[in-house]
């Protein structure tokens, strides 16, 4: 078989989509900076009614601003509330309205999942979307998790970026922000518009957006088929644009009705990277030093590069599977592939994916090749900072950050600083805990999941590749991605109620260090660099932290890896396949 | 002190010591301070379990009895060789406070028999005591070849000092009652004279006394930067647990059913355990390193901070410049002729001790050729210099020779009814502009001319101020002088600023605008107006010279009283933090070779598949294994006499400095263990040991 499938204009498009998210960074950042810091937000005749009619509403003073812990207490108040509500609309959806599928309620441990799941920002779906949830839980229930989870992880990032740029000092306001705030400007100002704009460009492209219900059709074979329907254009913009994923239909963004032509995909891979990209250059002018905020996206640009290339040859690769068969592979892998995106689009879609925490899914990652599969895996396991999600990919990559200043602060003979300020134990303490809880949950329960039965009873694969399957589950879930190496049935009380687990514990415990950071930070003295100050604004920086990122994730999961996709690989090698 | 220093890196008896007490210090009470290496202890303990399970009876899947020693022993080894670095900082920390410890003993001090607080008064009756038996207040009498027996001030009298046991500086010093010069330390021998003191310190918490516990690190606290790294390293540990730990489930799930041994052999390979092993060693050999230099700092704190100094105030005069200024040039005025002017200013200068005086007899006699007259010779009244006439000189006959600052010889020639040549004034101000100071010189009424005295600033200061610069560190010049004086030295000596006529609270204002700008700054001082700016700068230098309220101020005293200390007092600190970062770097970047030798190994029989991932070609799984655990121990010991002696340190500024670090300790330490792994393969192969 010939070695031909990269083709320039996969390359091309690749190429392209980088540069338009490029451009996209910094007017975008800048709408950002004056939504979250600005005096007067923009668009004030038409949006500004709206943010203070929903101050009055909820009551919210918004010039009264809280303490890291108030702004933790707030996130938690309101995460919970709505772990509560989505589970009980789920509970009771049978009793409530716009359901003509007449769906049942769902399972206590799988609608636990699904609120957590949603909440945190993972969309990690065990269930069949079209199958299972009304058109009220998937609108009031779960889209609204789309826009407000999103919400929660910029207000999150901002406040932390306030705490290591506010300059006030031991004296000044220990104040970080107020959340409610954040929440309600980051909705109204970003996430709606958008979404509102870009739902009637996908519904142009054949999207659909009903109430109705689902349709009985006759194939041309003559065979009855029931055709899933639903309000999807509408929940389908704020799932990229806010690293939901979470799709309407079980197939996700593989679905017609979801992703129909590669104009939609090309556009939903922009929604998906436009804001973790652009809110670096936001970051930037908070600390009133566009380089420092650049330094950040640049280390982020090559590790997605890095992935891409990868990726994308790797998939070019006949898949040994299918060797023998008379299957075309000329092309490389299309298994599991759609085939109006072809091999670059799927490849590239499962690098943006999982470079990010969206997880929405384009193709199936478990008929990857090896290394293709090896690709999301290990971007989900590098800590979801390369872009990463929305918010959380800006406070996790300032994390690693700060420690890839700790060390080079030493190096250089100087107690370390960021920002102009010095990083000591309290924060390190902090850091670490951040860097730890990652390796302890996916490491952790993928270990019980892999020697439990009834963990291994829902593989649907033997050997590596189901290692990996498992792996990809605690990732994703710890990651907040919730993409899914399908194989793999989640929809079980252990799979269910652990990956809950996983997704609680991965998005929290890592949000409070977080912000317990930038409460310290915030009453840090503020140093003015010198030559002797290591500086975070340029290529040395970007290097450097793209070195940690990665020697930190490979350090933690190589062994785990290798003995899944990497002994996949070899094997494939010699033609075995699991 | 002296012989202390010369110290070699490998003392054969501090080797020895050291090597009984790295088996000493195994004990868990002591390990259990160093988290790193307790996890490498426990792992020793659990192989040598296991070795001994495997002795009297393996169970089946147990790998090799000796394999399973072998790497039980080196694990002990790794854990031995850490103590051993440490132990080996402390030994040559022990050895200089044994040279000082010598000179503590068997003084006998005169404490004079007054009532508590009642002053000195003559004829009051001595008693002989120990010196440990002194308390602070108590006076002693002290007389020539005596030792003093504490720190104290001196309230009567007089005395030349051999400080030599402290300073290692031969040249005696005058030490008296009153001024800056009143401080004398315990332990340093009169020479001269008789003076009484009044002891300052409680026994136990002399200079010596201090001295001694730091050296020892029985003082030693951590410092705020090994805190922070320790927190790293004890969570990279946790993290590599994590990793290790799971692997056992998960790689039970493909049917391999890993050993403990293999899994703590990894553990300990991964684990940071170069940096673990050796960072107290490098703290102690820092602190260790700035006595030897002959600077006590009260904490390891202090020596951190001199790394981070933003901002260094050096004062001009014994820092900047020499002491002293020097004549460099007569300039004659009114057409005197510049042999007449060289000649009276020679007359002027001969009885002139000062060190400005005698330039002017030496310049005279280089460039004119006039000898030195004999004192005796004619009728000669010398007339000294005095804080009222501001002038000095001699009467040879009825010639009035007078030197001295220009306004007082103008205002003597002008009551002798002289006239004043108008170039005069010009001149004046030229030399001061130049930062210089002029002397006039007159014979009676007659105004001869200007003597150029200069200030010399001090040979190669200008390339240090360079060297700061390039590592961010900003120099300010204290001097009294005026401004367009001290303009003129700074340009010269390349200071990056000055403070000009500065007073005592000038200094503190500076040190508190730099401070709130959020810099940290040093400085160094002796006398008593200096202790509110010693103990306001973050590091404060005191001149062992000094008052007692200047050094209880400071964080640091330099007992050679050289205020160019400084300068290296800074550069230990960054050495010292630099250390830590680069052996961190290096720790941390050999894991990815170690990755390659043991993770093969250890799925290689049940996926012989994945061959290729054994890039160093091992000979067997056993030794690819035990390879990575004997160069683990090894690189311990191999990297023992850098942690001692600290990096080389190299004024660059930050990013060039990070670059050539990392190139070193990063890349060569992702490099280093390769080719280490495959060395120790290939002799336990050819040894035919595994």
């Amino acid at each position: 078989m010939k070695e031909i499938a990269m083709t320039g204009i996969g390359w091309l498009q690749i190429v392209v989509f980088l540069a338009i998210i490029l451009a996209l960074v910094k007017p975008f950042g800048i709408y950002m900076h004056r939504v979250f810091e600005g005096d007067r937000q923009p668009l004030p005749r038409v949006l500004g009614p709206v943010e203070r009619g929903l101050n009055r509403l909820t009551g919210v003073d918004p010039t009264k601003e809280h303490t890291w812990k108030q702004y933790a207490l707030a996130v938690m108040a309101f995460s919970l509330f709505g772990v509560l509500v989505t589970y009980l609309l789920q509970r009771l959806q049978h009793v409530l309205p716009l359901n003509p599928q007449g769906f049942g309620p769902v399972e206590p441990t799988s609608a636990f999942n699904t609120a957590v799941s949603f909440t945190t920002n993972t969309n990690w779906q065990g269930y069949s979307g079209e199958s299972t949830m009304s058109y009220l839980t998937q609108m009031a229930g779960l889209a609204w998790h789309n826009f407000t989870s999103a919400a929660v992880g910029i207000g999150v990032a901002i406040a932390v970026a306030r705490g290591l740029t506010r300059r006030g000092g031991p004296d000044g306001p220990k104040t970080i922000g107020n959340f409610w705030v954040d929440l309600n400007r980051c909705i109204v100002y970003v996430l709606l518009p958008i979404s509102l704009a870009v739902t009637l460009v996908l519904v142009s492209q054949g999207v659909i957006q009903n109430l109705a219900p689902y349709k009985e059709v006759t194939t041309l074979e003559g065979a009855k088929k029931i055709i899933a329907l639903g309000p999807v254009a509408s929940q389908e913009v704020i799932k990229e644009l806010g690293t939901n994923g979470g799709g309407f239909f079980n197939a996700n963004s593989a679905h017609p009705f979801e992703n129909p032509t590669p104009f939609t995909n090309f556009v939903e891979l922009v929604l998906i990277f436009c804001i973790p990209a652009a809110i670096t250059y936001t970051f930037g002018r908070m600390a009133k030093d566009q380089k420092q905020g650049w330094a950040l996206l640049g280390a982020m640009v090559v590790l997605f590069v890095a992935g891409v290339a990868t990726a994308y040859p790797a998939e070019t690769t006949p898949n040994t599977a299918l060797s023998g068969l008379r299957v075309d592979q000329t092309v490389g892998n299309m298994e599991g592939k759609e085939v109006r995106f072809g091999i670059a689009n799927s490849a590239l879609w499962a690098v943006v994916t999982t470079d990010t925490s969206c997880g929405a899914v384009n193709s199936m990652h478990d008929s990857f090749n090896p290394i293709g599969g090896l690709v999301p895996l290990a971007n989900i396991q590098l800590g979801e900072v390369v872009f990463g999600g929305v918010g959380s990919g800006l406070y996790g990559m300032l994390i690693f950050a700060m420690l890839s200043v700790f060390i080079a602060g030493l190096m250089v003979g100087r107690t370390p600083e960021y920002l102009g300020k010095k990083i000591e134990a309290k924060e390190m303490k902090l850091a670490m805990l951040y860097v730890l809880i990652f390796p302890l949950i996916i490491l952790g329960f993928a270990a019980w999941g892999a020697v439990a039965s009834y963990g291994v009873s829902s593989l649907n694969n033997a050997g590596p590749h189901g290692l990996s399957e498992i792996l990809y589950a605690f990732s994703s879930g710890a990651g907040n991605n919730g993409s899914a190496f399908a194989g793999l049935n989640a929809n079980t009380p252990f799979w269910n109620v652990v990956l809950a687990i996983d997704m609680l514990f991965g998005r929290f415990f890592m949000m409070i260090p977080a912000l317990a950071i930038a409460g310290v930070m915030v009453a840090k003295k503020t140093v003015p660099p010198g030559p002797g100050t290591f500086p975070t604004n340029g290529v040395l920086f970007t290097v450097l932290l793209v070195s940690v990122i990665i020697i930190v994730g490979a350090l933690t999961f190589f062994p785990a890896l290798c003995l899944g996709p990497v002994i996949e690989h070899f094997s494939a090698i010699h033609g075995q396949v699991f | 002190m002296s012989k202390a220093k010369q110290l070699s890196l490998f003392d054969r008896q501090i080797l020895r010591q050291a090597a009984k007490d790295s088996v000493r210090k195994l004990a868990p009470r002591h390990m259990v301070k160093n988290p790193v290496m307790f996890v490498v202890e426990i792992g020793s303990v659990l192989t040598t379990f296991l070795w001994l399970r495997d002795v009297i009876s393996a169970p089946a899947g147990a790998p090799p009895t000796w394999f399973t020693g072998a790497v039980s022993l080196w694990l002990w080894f790794t854990v031995v060789f850490a103590n051993f670095a440490e132990a080996v900082a402390e030994g040559r920390g022990k050895a200089q406070a044994d040279t000082l410890r010598k000179m503590r003993t068997q003084t006998v001090a005169r404490r004079l028999l007054l009532a508590a607080g009642e002053p000195y008064r003559a004829g009051a009756k001595e008693e002989r005591v120990s010196a440990a038996g002194l308390r602070k207040g108590d006076l002693v009498v002290v007389e020539a070849g005596e030792l003093i027996p504490g720190d104290g001030e001196i309230t009567e009298g007089i005395a030349s000092v051999d400080e030599s046991a402290i300073t290692g500086e031969s040249a005696p010093v005058i030490r008296e009652s009153g001024g800056d010069r009143s401080a004398v330390t315990g332990g340093t021998k009169v020479l001269s004279d008789r003076i009484v003191v009044r002891i300052l310190s409680n026994p136990g918490e002399t200079f010596l006394d201090r001295m001694i516990a730091l050296v020892e690190g029985a003082s030693r606290q951590k410092t705020p930067n090994e805190i922070a790294l320790h927190i790293l390293l004890v969570g990279l540990t946790a993290v590599f647990l994590f990793a290790c730990v799971t692997l056992v489930p998960l790689a039970l799930y493909s049917q391999i059913v890993l050993s403990p041994t293999v899994i703590v052999a990894l553990l300990v390979c991964l684990i940071p355990t170069t940096i673990g092993g050796l960072l107290s060693a490098i703290g102690i050999a820092g602190m260790d390193r700035l006595i030897q230099k002959n600077v006590i700092a009260m904490s390891g704190r202090a020596v951190e901070a001199a790394g981070d100094v933003d901002t260094l105030l050096l004062d001009k005069t014994g820092t900047i410049t020499l002491g002293n200024r020097m004549a460099t040039e007569f300039i004659p005025v009114g057409g005197v002729r510049v042999e007449e002017l060289a000649d009276a200013a020679q007359l002027a200068s001969l009885a002139d001790e000062t060190p400005e005086g005698r330039s002017v007899v030496v310049l005279a006699k280089e460039k004119f050729k006039l000898r030195g007259r004999d004192v005796t010779e004619g009728k000669m009244r010398f007339i000294p210099f005095t804080a009222q006439t501001r002038m000095s000189g001699c009467d040879v006959g009825d010639r009035q020779i007078r030197k001295g600052a220009v306004d007082a010889v103008i205002a003597h020639v002008k009551a002798l009814g002289g006239a004043i040549p108008t170039e005069l004034e010009g001149i004046a101000h030229g030399i001061s502009d130049s930062g210089a100071t002029p002397l006039a010189v007159s014979d009676g009424a007659r105004l001869l001319g200007v003597i150029h005295l200069k200030d010399i600033v001090k040979g190669g200061i200008k390339e240090r101020f360079d060297r700061f610069r390039a590592m961010g560190i900003r120099t300010v010049m204290i001097t009294g002088d005026n401004p367009r004086t001290a303009a003129a030295i700074a340009r010269e000596a390349g200071v990056d600023d000055f403070l000009a006529e500065a007073t005592p609270e000038a200094k503190m204002r500076l040190i508190r605008a730099e401070q709130a700008k959020g810099k940290l700054v040093a400085m160094t001082g002796d006398g008593t107006n200096d202790a509110p700016a010693l103990a306001q700068a973050d590091v404060g230098v005191a001149m062992n010279s000094g008052t007692q309220a200047a050094k209880e101020a400071g964080n640091m005293v330099d007992l050679d009283s050289n205020p160019t200390k400084l300068l290296e007092v800074v550069e230990v600190g960054k050495q010292l933090l630099m250390t830590r970062g680069n052996l961190t770097t290096f720790s941390i970047a050999n894991d990815v070779a170690k990755y390659f030798a043991i993770l093969p190994a250890m799925f290689m029989a049940a996926f012989p598949q994945i061959a290729p991932l054994n890039v160093m070609a091992l000979a067997s799984p056993q030794s690819a294994i035990l390879s990575a655990v004997i160069f683990n121990a090894i690189i311990i010991i191999l990297l023992i006499p850098l942690a001692l002696r600290g990096v080389q340190y190299r004024p660059l500024g930050a990013a060039a400095l990070f670059r050539r670090s990392m190139l070193i300790y990063g890349v060569g330490g992702i490099i280093a263990p390769f080719a280490g792994i495959k060395l120790v393969d290939l002799v336990l192969d050819a040894l035919h040991l595994v």
